[in-house]
């Protein structure tokens, strides 16, 4: 009783910061059935796609003209409550299988499909001020390392990366997501942040990429589901198969993302 | 005080504020009190706010005790916080946060002194006023003779070279006013320096000071003790203000008496004064009001020279009399006692008739004393 | 109507708040360490906004002088900027790269994005202009007679205003320092752009209330109902400031 209570409330205000963050109900598509997809389709995407997932909406809009796509995107933890929230959308990517997981027992999926990996790597400011070259750099004193919070795909990731090198970092930041990390290393605020390989390809000469040999770096797959209750089911599914396409999958590895 | 050397209060300048203009020049010896009479807006506070340090002259200079206050040509000014002037302010002003104490020991603090040494002064000063009873209390739980009497010993713990005060009985019902005069003019007496107190009831000022500065427009329009300017009012004001009858007029005819023709209507005959006048001559006459005899019926075999109709047009409560305002030819102020008033049955619009003896009226040169 | 949308999300928060694990979970350590940062953060940032803000505020009421009207815009900006504006206009100035911040690191090797003193910092550019426009409408309508009498008798400028001004405007400035601890307690959006979201070092409790939505609704509202009571206590505080009609800051 008590759980479901804090559930919808949690839900209210999921959704109330959900509406401020601009993501908007798409105009009632549901039902039709057409050959020709029209209507618009929301996806929520974590944030680490922001960049690939503007060209694949470019793309998608290319092959279906009719169809209008909203992008919203977050950390796929706080996607995952938005959509148990009732947020009305019709796709989910999310950055780690834990968040999708949650989608899916709460019944707001079916099933799911990987469709990208992602590895981690260290990004530091141009000049690399704090001279890092090595996950074990990142623990050294003094050295200033913005994280995402552990709660956020790109922070539980990074933690198995610093399991994997044996390393303890004390971050001075554990910030809301991937994008915000990065953001903290831009400014050159901090020395050093943990982002996805794709991050420190998508900032361009902004950030200086220090690769993390595979034996400590870990690896997150990217699932990808047309939600139950989407408003636009049909242009729903055609995205998700889309992403899944030879076409979507090559924009995908142009970007850096890794095979599933 | 060293012979030959430069004592006392010397103003002579000008101070500006806004469109106001104020020019004056007169010397307070130390130890003198000098009355300062003026009606609202004559420059009475401006004059003491430039003496105080809180404004400054634009032309012209203060001395004091021989030293510079303030010479806008030298671009010399000492701000009040530098000036050894103390200062009462009409509503005294008294720092409401703090105990009577505190506020008498203010001028000591301000001057360095340790809170207990301030204290044990300002305990001196209160001791000598009747104060110290209240000594711990705030202002707001003192009457208005009692806040009264802890502004002037506030100033005075500032042990001042120079003491101003502006209306310092304004704000007094009638019988505190009485108590606090006589208190006061004790003090003023003790006190060593020039003093300048600001009034506009003539008997305060009489009471209090030894001399009057008369100040009308921005300018002084008339000095001398209060007797001299209560027998001669140069203006209407000063007239009023000491309650005579003033009239401007021309000479008709000069002898023992004259007989003058009032620019206001009527005539009056008057006893010629020390200063001869002649026919022709422009003239003040004046006459108080408790010279001038009320009268139910037209009085027969009367010696006064002088009886013209009047009716009441207004009636005015004073302390022990009443004065009664007259229509007629000329108009008149006649203070009558209360008895008589009502013995007279006077009413607003009730016909009289006046009378005055010509040796209580008196007639002098226009523009005298001024 | 107007009257109900205000009300009802606070009355949700009340009806949906988790009474009967209220306790657990407001003594959660990472939540009382929230709660004491925040504290702590306020009470500095009033005392630095007390300290820079009352002779800001005697500058704005007293000097006359040609720019002092672009000083008060200034002074304003903070209050009807959106924080996050805020916050990021700090780390341009202070951070590490920052205008001055560069400067400062360079010489001391020292920043203030992601320390303690860096929240301090963002809290008390947001908070300080409550403060400084209170006390300021407090001096200049304060009694200019009595700073008068005061220099009269002898005392300087400094006097006048240390046992003059300040102490016949206390109760204005008392009220401005709530305000303005109040304002600290409950900023967000600088906090985070300037300072970073650490626990125990940067992470205050509206911070926390943030982390914790994603985590731990019911912590989240919990915690939220702390600020909440809070802000209650403000307001019975200041009662007779606000509550009373026309009674304006």
């Amino acid at each position: 009783m008590s759980l479901t209570r804090t559930g919808v409330l949690a839900g209210t205000l999921i959704v109330l910061l959900a509406g401020c963050g601009g993501s908007r109900s798409s105009q009632a598509g549901a039902g039709s059935s057409g050959t020709s997809l029209h209507g618009s389709v929301t996806v929520l995407a974590a944030a680490s796609l922001t960049e690939v997932f503007g060209t694949l909406a470019e793309r998608f809009r290319a092959a279906h003209p009719g169809v209008t796509v909203k992008l919203s995107f977050g950390a796929s933890s706080a996607l995952a409550q938005q959509i148990q929230a009732g947020a009305p959308a019709d796709v989910f990517a999310s950055a780690a299988a834990k968040n999708m997981q949650q989608v899916i027992s709460a019944g707001g999926a079916t099933g799911s499909s990987n469709f990208a990996a992602n590895v981690m790597e260290i990004a530091v400011p141009p000049g690399n001020p704090a001279g890092i070259a090595g996950v074990a750099d990142l623990a050294r004193k003094g050295v200033k390392v913005a994280l995402c919070q552990a709660q956020v795909p790109c922070g539980a990731t990074a933690q198995e990366v610093f399991s994997h090198a044996g390393v303890t970092v004390r971050p001075v930041t554990e910030e809301a997501d991937v994008k915000s990390t990065l953001t903290k290393v831009e400014t050159g605020e901090v020395d050093a942040g943990v982002v996805y390989v794709t991050d420190v390809r998508s900032a361009g000469g902004k950030v200086k990429g220090i690769a993390i040999p595979d034996a400590q770096n870990a690896r997150t797959e990217y699932p990808i589901a047309a939600l139950s209750k989407a408003p636009n089911p049909a242009a729903a599914a055609a995205f998700v198969a889309f992403v899944l396409s030879a076409d979507g999958q090559s924009v995908l590895s142009a970007d850096g993302f890794e095979k599933p | 005080m060293t012979a030959g050397s430069p004592s006392g209060l010397r103003f002579a300048g000008e101070v500006r504020r806004g469109g106001f203009r104020l020019q004056a020049d007169f010397t307070v010896a130390d130890g003198e009190v000098v009355g300062v009479l003026g009606p609202n807006g004559a420059g009475k506070t401006t004059l003491l706010r430039a003496l105080a340090g809180l404004s400054a002259l634009t032309s012209g200079s203060i001395r004091l005790g021989g030293r510079l206050l303030d010479d806008a040509a030298a671009g010399l000014f000492l701000p009040a916080e530098q000036r050894p002037v103390g200062l009462v302010f009409q509503n005294y002003r008294l720092f409401p946060h703090l105990t009577v104490r505190d506020n008498v020991a203010f001028a000591g603090r301000a001057r360095g002194q340790s809170r207990r040494h301030a204290r044990t002064a300002a305990d001196r000063w209160l001791a000598r006023l009747g104060l110290t009873e209240l000594a711990g209390r705030k202002p707001a739980q003192l009457s208005g003779g009692q806040a009264q009497r802890v502004a002037l010993a506030r100033a005075l713990a500032a042990e001042p070279s120079l003491l101003l005060l502006d209306e310092p009985m304004a704000a007094l019902d009638a019988r505190t006013r009485l108590q606090v005069r006589a208190e006061l003019a004790e003090h003023l007496t003790g006190f060593a320096g020039p003093a300048l107190l600001v009034t506009h009831d003539p008997l305060e000022a009489m009471v209090l000071t030894g001399r009057l500065l008369v100040i009308e427009d921005g300018r002084v329009v008339q000095q001398g003790t209060p007797a001299e300017v209560a027998r001669r009012p140069a203006t209407q004001y000063v007239a009023r203000l000491v309650g005579l009858n003033r009239y401007p007029g021309r000479v008709l005819a000069a002898g023992p008496s004259c007989t003058v023709e009032l620019d206001g209507g009527g005539t009056l005959v008057a006893l010629a004064g020390e200063q001869p006048v002649r026919a022709g001559q422009r003239v003040l006459v004046a006459v108080s009001p408790a010279a001038i005899l009320l009268h139910a019926e037209q009085p027969a075999g009367l010696s006064a020279r002088n009886v013209w109709p009047a009716v009441v047009r207004g009636l005015e409560l004073l302390a022990d009399r009443v004065r009664v305002r007259l229509d007629g030819r000329p108009p008149a102020l006649v203070d009558i006692t209360p008895a008589a008033l009502a013995e007279l049955r006077l009413g607003e619009g009730s016909p009289v008739w006046l009378s005055a003896k010509a040796t209580e009226v008196s007639c002098y040169p226009e523009g005298e004393g001024e | 109507m107007g009257f109900g949308f205000l009300l009802l999300p606070l009355l949700a928060l009340l009806v949906r708040a988790p009474w009967r694990g209220l306790h657990r979970l407001l003594s959660d350590s990472a939540g009382l360490t929230a709660l004491r940062l925040s504290l702590e953060c306020a009470t500095a940032a009033t005392a630095l906004s007390v300290l820079f803000g009352v002779p800001l505020a005697w500058v704005l009421a007293r000097v006359r002088l040609p720019g002092i009207g672009l000083l008060r815009a200034v002074v304003t900006l903070p209050l009807v900027l959106p924080p996050v504006v805020g916050g990021l206009a700090l780390l341009l100035a202070l951070g590490r790269n920052g205008v001055f911040g560069r400067w400062l690191y360079s010489a001391t090797g020292y920043s203030l994005p992601f320390t303690t003193a860096g929240v301090i910092v963002a809290e008390t550019f947001v908070a300080m202009p409550f403060l400084v426009l209170t006390v300021e409408g407090a001096i200049r309508s304060a009694d200019r007679d009595l700073e008068e009498a005061a220099a009269t008798l002898g005392a300087s400028r400094g006097m006048v205003f240390g046992r003059i001004t300040l102490p016949l405007v206390s109760p204005s400035l008392l009220a401005g320092s709530v305000l303005c601890w109040a304002r600290a307690l409950g900023e967000f959006g600088a906090t985070i752009t300037f300072a970073g979201n650490f626990p125990a070092t940067t992470q205050t409790m509206p911070l926390a209330v943030y982390n914790r939505l994603e985590v731990d609704p019911e912590q989240a509202v919990a915690l939220s109902l702390v600020l909440l009571a809070v802000a209650v206590a403000v307001l019975v505080a200041l009662r007779d400031r606000w509550l009373r009609p026309g009674g304006g800051l």
